[in-house]
C-alpha cells in the first residue's frame, strides 16, 4: 500500500499537522513516510500545503503531481488541486465555504461541513481534525489509535489537554463520513 | 452593487456623483500618499514600523523636492523590497554590505543625495566591518537606521541589538549576554568616528517621535548637501510578528523595554 | 531492544546528528532554509554536552571561526544555504590548504544572486571543483533521504579526520523543510584527546604546533601543493560512493544526486509501468565522483540522462565520466523549481528513446 496525499487550505487551519498526524501515524504503525510542507513567506497567513505520503515499502519522490487523495480546506485548493488527483481517487474537503463545488466525475467526492460542526462543538481550531477523521473513515491510512497517539507527538505540551477534544473531533469526522454519501 | 451589471457610463456618471458629493476635494485633503510613496501595497506585517520610515524618507524627499537627485540602497531583510515602495533610482545590496555599496556609488555620483536603508542584522552584524569603514571615511551618505532588535526576515532569531534576556529563536531562554554578549550599541560607537557629522537616535512610536524622526532625516539630507559627512539616523521600532504582539503591546513594549536600553536625542550634535 | 524511529526534519535531523556526534562545536549564521540547524542547536546542545554553539555575525566571521577551532582539532561545523556559502569560500580555501578536518553543510537554494528560498542545486561546480581560490578539495557527500542527512554527519566527521580535509554535505532547501523518519545513532562522547598536530598549547613534549596557510617561496608552496593532490588521489581510489539502482537490465539511465535521484526513481517507475527499462544512477559522493563506475554502465545501455536543479552541472561529470561512448541528454530546472516525475519521464521519452528507437 502506498498512499499519496495532498492537503492544502490557508495558514492557520491546521493544514500541516493534519500531514504530520498522518506521518506520525505511519510511524508508530511501522510504516515508511514522507512529509513535505510548503514553505517559505507564503506561510505568514496565505496559503499552505504538504505531501503526506504513507507507504508499506521504501518511498521514492516526495515530488508528487498526481495523488490519491486530495484534502483542501478551501476554494482556492479545492481549485487547485481537483485536477491532481488520480482518476478513482477521493476527493475530501470542509464544505461549508465552499461556493463552486468540484466537477470531475470519475472520482470519489466527499463533502465534510467540518466549520460548521466544529462551531457546534465550540472551537473552531479542531474543524481540521473532523476532516481528518472523515478521511481516516473512508481509507484507513493509520488506525484511530495511531492517530491519538500522533496527536501526542504534533501538539506541543502546553496543548495537550485539548486531546480528548481532538479525539472527539476526529470521531465526529468519521461519524459524518459514514452518513455521508460519497459521489462519483 | 454588482459592478458587472453597470455600462461604462453608468459607470462615468457614478463617479461624478461620488466626486460632487465627496468632501474629499482638494481643499479638504489634509493627509495624502506622498509622491515618492509608491501607490502600492506593502508586504509589511499589520503595524510594523518599516512603513512608517519608508513614508518619512519619501516625505522629506518630496519636500526637499530631491527624487531625481537620490539614490537608495535597500538592504537584505524585511526590508529587501523597499525598492519596490520608494519611486527613486534604488540598488538593492548584498546582505550587510549596503555601505560599500552606497560608497561606491557616491564616490563616482558625489552631487547626488544617498543614503541607505538597514536593518540591525544588516547594518550592526554582517555588515559592522562595512558600516564602520563607511563612517570613518566619512563617506557623505545618510545610514538609516532600522533598530527592531530582532532578525525579522528570517523569523525572529537574535540580532545584536536583542535585549538582555529577551527571547528570540536562537536565544530561546533570553539572551544570556556572559555567552552571546550584550547588546551592540552601534549608534553610540559609531558617533565616536570622527568621520560622521550627525548621529541621533529616533522612534516612530509616537506622532511626536514620528516628527522628530522626520526632522532628523531631513537635516541628514541637508547636512548632506553641505558636504558635511556621515549621518547616521537611527529609528527604534517594532516588530509585532517576530516579538509575538499584537502592535499595540509591540508599541507598549517598546517603549518599556526597548526606549530606556536605547535612550532617544541626539547622540552626535553637528559642530556648527 | 526495539529501534526508536522518530519523525524529524531534515535540518534538525542533522543538528540532533552532529550532538550525537559529539561535535565540540558550531559556528553559524541564519539564512533560509537552514535556520533550523543553528536554531535547534541554539536550545539545546550546549545543556545536553557542552558543545559550544554561537551565532556569528556572518558567515565570514563563522567560517574564520570554524578555521580557529578545528586548528584546536576539535570536532567543529558550520552550515548555511547558497548565498552565505558564496561568503565562505575563501574561508574554506584557507582550512583545506591547512588541512583542517572540519563538517560543513550546505543546503542549498536557487540563484543566482539573492535568488529564491525554494530547493536548488546550482553550487555543485563551486562545490566539487573548488568555490575558493587555489588548488583544492572538499570531499563532498550528497544525502538523498533525512536518514542520509544523519547518516553524513557522523561518517563526514570519520573522513574529516581520517584525511585532515574539510568535508561537505551538500543537500537543498526540500531536503532540510521535510520530515521522514530516521534513526538516530547513540550519543557519542565530545572529543577530548588531543590530534598530535592540534594548535592547543605547546607542552614542553612536542614542537609548536603552527596553523598556517603561507609560503613565500615557491618551491615549498609547490611541495605542498603536491602533498595535497597525492592526498586528493588516494581519497579517490578509497572513498567514491554510489547507488545504482534498477540498472541492471536498463536501456536508458537516468543520473542524479540528491533529491533529484528520488524523483527520477518515481520517473523510472513510470517508464517501466509503459515497458520501458530505466534505472538509476545516483553518485553519493559527488567529489571524488564515482566515474569508473558510471563508464562501465555505458557498456550496457543506448543512453543517458542527467537531471539536475541547475543548468547542467554535474552533466560535465557525467560527460567526463561516459566518455563518448553514449549520448547524453539533459534535463534541469532552475531559479527554485523542481522537475516531477511525469516531467522527467516526458523529457527522456522526448530527448532520448525518441531519438534512438
Ligand atoms: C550572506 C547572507 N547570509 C544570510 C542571509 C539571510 N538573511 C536575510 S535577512 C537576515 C536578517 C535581517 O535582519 P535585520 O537586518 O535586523 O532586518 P529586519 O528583517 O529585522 O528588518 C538574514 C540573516 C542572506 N540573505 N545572505
Ligand atoms: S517580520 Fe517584523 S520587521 Fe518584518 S515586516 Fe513583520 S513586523 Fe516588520
Amino acid at each position: 500500500m502506498t498512499e499519496e496525499i495532498i492537503i492544502a487550505g490557508f495558514g492557520g487551519q491546521g493544514v500541516l499537522s493534519m500531514g504530520q498526524i498522518l506521518c506520525y501515524g505511519g510511524v508508530i504503525e511501522d510504516k515508511e513516510v514522507t512529509f513535505m510542507p510548503s514553505y517559505g513567506p507564503e506561510m505568514r497567513g496565505g496559503t499552505a500545503n504538504c505531501i503526506a505520503i504513507v507507504s508499506d515499502e521504501k518511498i521514492s519522490s516526495p515530488i508528487l503531481t498526481k495523488f490519491d487523495t486530495v484534502i483542501a480546506l478551501n476554494q482556492p485548493s479545492l481549485d487547485k488541486f481537483e485536477h491532481t488527483l488520480k482518476p478513482g481517487g477521493l476527493l475530501i474537503y470542509e464544505a461549508s465555504t465552499i461556493i463552486n463545488p468540484p466537477k470531475r466525475t470519475d472520482i470519489d467526492i466527499l463533502p465534510i461541513e467540518a466549520s460548521n460542526e466544529a462551531a457546534k462543538m465550540k472551537n473552531i481550531k479542531i474543524m481540521n481534525m473532523i476532516v481528518l477523521g472523515a478521511v481516516l473513515k473512508k481509507k484507513p491510512i493509520i488506525s484511530l489509535e495511531s492517530a491519538i497517539l500522533a496527536l501526542q507527538k504534533v501538539l506541543p505540551e502546553r496543548y495537550h489537554h485539548l486531546i480528548p477534544l481532538n479525539k472527539e473531533a476526529i470521531e465526529k469526522g468519521m461519524e459524518l463520513a459514514e452518513k455521508a454519501s460519497v459521489t462519483a | 452593487m454588482n459592478e458587472k451589471t453597470m455600462t461604462a457610463e453608468e459607470d462615468l456618471r457614478f463617479e461624478q456623483m461620488l466626486a460632487e458629493e465627496s468632501v474629499c476635494t482638494k481643499e479638504n485633503i489634509v493627509f495624502d500618499r506622498t509622491d515618492t510613496l509608491i501607490d502600492t501595497n506593502m508586504h509589511y506585517c499589520p503595524g510594523c514600523g518599516h512603513g512608517v520610515a519608508h513614508r518619512l524618507i519619501a516625505e522629506v524627499i518630496d519636500e526637499l523636492d530631491i527624487q531625481k537627485d537620490t539614490i537608495g540602497v535597500a538592504p537584505v531583510g524585511c526590508s529587501v523590497l523597499a525598492y519596490n515602495y520608494l519611486n527613486i533610482d534604488m540598488n538593492g545590496a548584498a546582505h550587510g554590505r549596503a555601505a560599500a555599496v552606497a560608497t561606491g556609488i557616491k564616490r563616482v555620483l558625489p552631487e547626488k543625495y544617498v543614503f541607505t536603508y538597514q536593518g540591525d542584522g544588516d547594518l550592526a552584524a554582517i555588515g559592522t566591518g562595512e558600516t564602520i569603514h563607511a563612517c570613518n571615511r566619512g563617506e557623505n551618505f545618510l545610514i538609516v537606521f532600522i533598530n527592531n532588535g530582532i532578525y525579522g526576515m528570517t523569523g525572529g532569531q537574535m540580532a545584536p541589538t536583542t535585549l538582555p534576556g529577551m527571547k528570540s529563536t536562537t536565544s530561546p531562554e533570553g539572551r544570556d549576554i556572559v555567552t552571546m554578549g550584550s547588546p551592540l550599541k552601534i549608534t553610540e560607537l559609531i558617533a565616536q568616528l570622527p568621520g560622521t557629522y550627525y548621529v541621533t537616535r529616533t522612534a516612530v512610536n509616537s506622532p511626536v517621535n514620528v516628527r522628530k524622526a522626520k526632522a532628523a532625516i531631513k537635516k541628514s539630507f541637508e547636512y548632506q548637501k553641505l558636504n558635511k559627512g556621515t549621518c547616521l539616523v537611527e529609528i527604534v521600532t517594532n516588530c509585532p510578528s517576530n516579538w509575538k504582539m499584537n502592535p499595540v503591546e509591540s508599541n507598549k513594549w517598546l517603549e518599556d523595554n526597548m526606549l530606556p536600553f536605547y535612550p532617544l536625542g541626539d547622540i552626535k550634535k553637528p559642530s556648527n | 531492544m526495539k529501534k526508536e524511529f522518530r519523525l524529524m526534519k531534515g535540518n534538525e535531523a542533522l543538528a540532533e546528528a552532529a550532538i550525537r556526534a559529539g561535535c565540540d562545536a558550531y559556528f553559524g549564521y541564519p539564512i533560509t532554509p537552514q535556520s533550523e540547524v543553528l536554531e535547534y542547536l541554539s536550545g539545546e546542545a550546549a545543556k545536553r554536552t557542552g558543545m559550544v554553539v554561537l551565532q556569528a555575525e556572518s558567515e565570514i566571521a563563522s567560517i574564520n571561526m570554524v578555521y580557529g577551532a578545528a586548528g584546536t582539532g576539535k570536532r567543529v561545523m558550520t552550515s548555511s544555504s547558497s548565498p552565505g556559502m558564496s561568503l565562505m569560500q575563501e574561508g574554506i580555501s584557507y582550512i583545506a590548504c591547512g588541512e583542517l578536518p572540519c563538517l560543513l553543510v550546505n543546503v542549498q537554494r536557487g540563484g543566482p544572486g539573492l535568488g529564491t528560498i525554494q530547493p536548488g542545486q546550482a553550487d555543485y561546480l563551486q562545490a566539487v571543483k573548488g568555490g575558493g581560490h587555489g588548488d583544492y578539495k572538499v570531499i563532498t557527500l550528497a544525502p538523498s533521504t533525512v536518514q542520509e542527512m544523519v547518516d553524513f554527519v557522523g561518517e563526514g566527521f570519520e573522513l574529516a579526520y581520517k584525511y585532515r580535509n574539510p568535508v561537505l554535505i551538500l543537500t537543498d532547501g526540500a531536503l532540510g523543510q521535510m520530515m521522514e523518519k530516521v534513526l538516530l545513532p547513540e550519543l557519542r562522547p565530545r572529543k577530548t584527546e588531543f590530534e598530535p598536530w592540534g594548535s592547543t598549547g605547546k607542552t614542553p613534549d612536542r614542537e609548536r604546533n603552527v596553523i598556517y596557510t603561507l609560503s613565500l617561496q615557491p618551491d615549498v608552496m609547490e611541495q605542498w601543493n603536491q602533498r595535497l593532490q597525492a592526498k586528493y588521489r588516494i581519497i579517490e581510489e578509497n572513498e567514491t560512493r554510489c547507488e545504482l539502482i534498477d540498472c541492471e537490465d536498463a536501456d536508458y539511465i537516468l543520473v542524479a544526486y540528491g533529491l533529484v535521484a528520488r524523483i527520477c526513481q518515481k520517473a523510472a517507475h513510470i517508464a517501466r509501468d509503459k515497458g520501458i527499462k530505466v534505472g538509476v544512477f545516483r553518485p553519493i559522493t559527488v567529489y571524488p565522483y564515482p566515474y569508473a563506475e558510471l563508464n562501465k554502465i555505458a557498456d550496457k545501455v543506448k543512453g543517458f540522462m542527467t537531471v539536475e536543479m541547475n543548468a547542467g552541472q554535474m552533466l560535465e561529470d557525467v560527460r567526463l565520466a561516459v566518455n563518448g561512448k553514449k549520448p547524453i541528454e539533459f534535463y534541469g530546472r532552475q531559479g527554485g523549481m523542481i522537475p516531477s516525475p511525469e516531467d522527467i519521464f516526458h523529457k527522456l521519452e522526448e530527448k532520448i528513446i525518441g531519438e534512438l528507437v
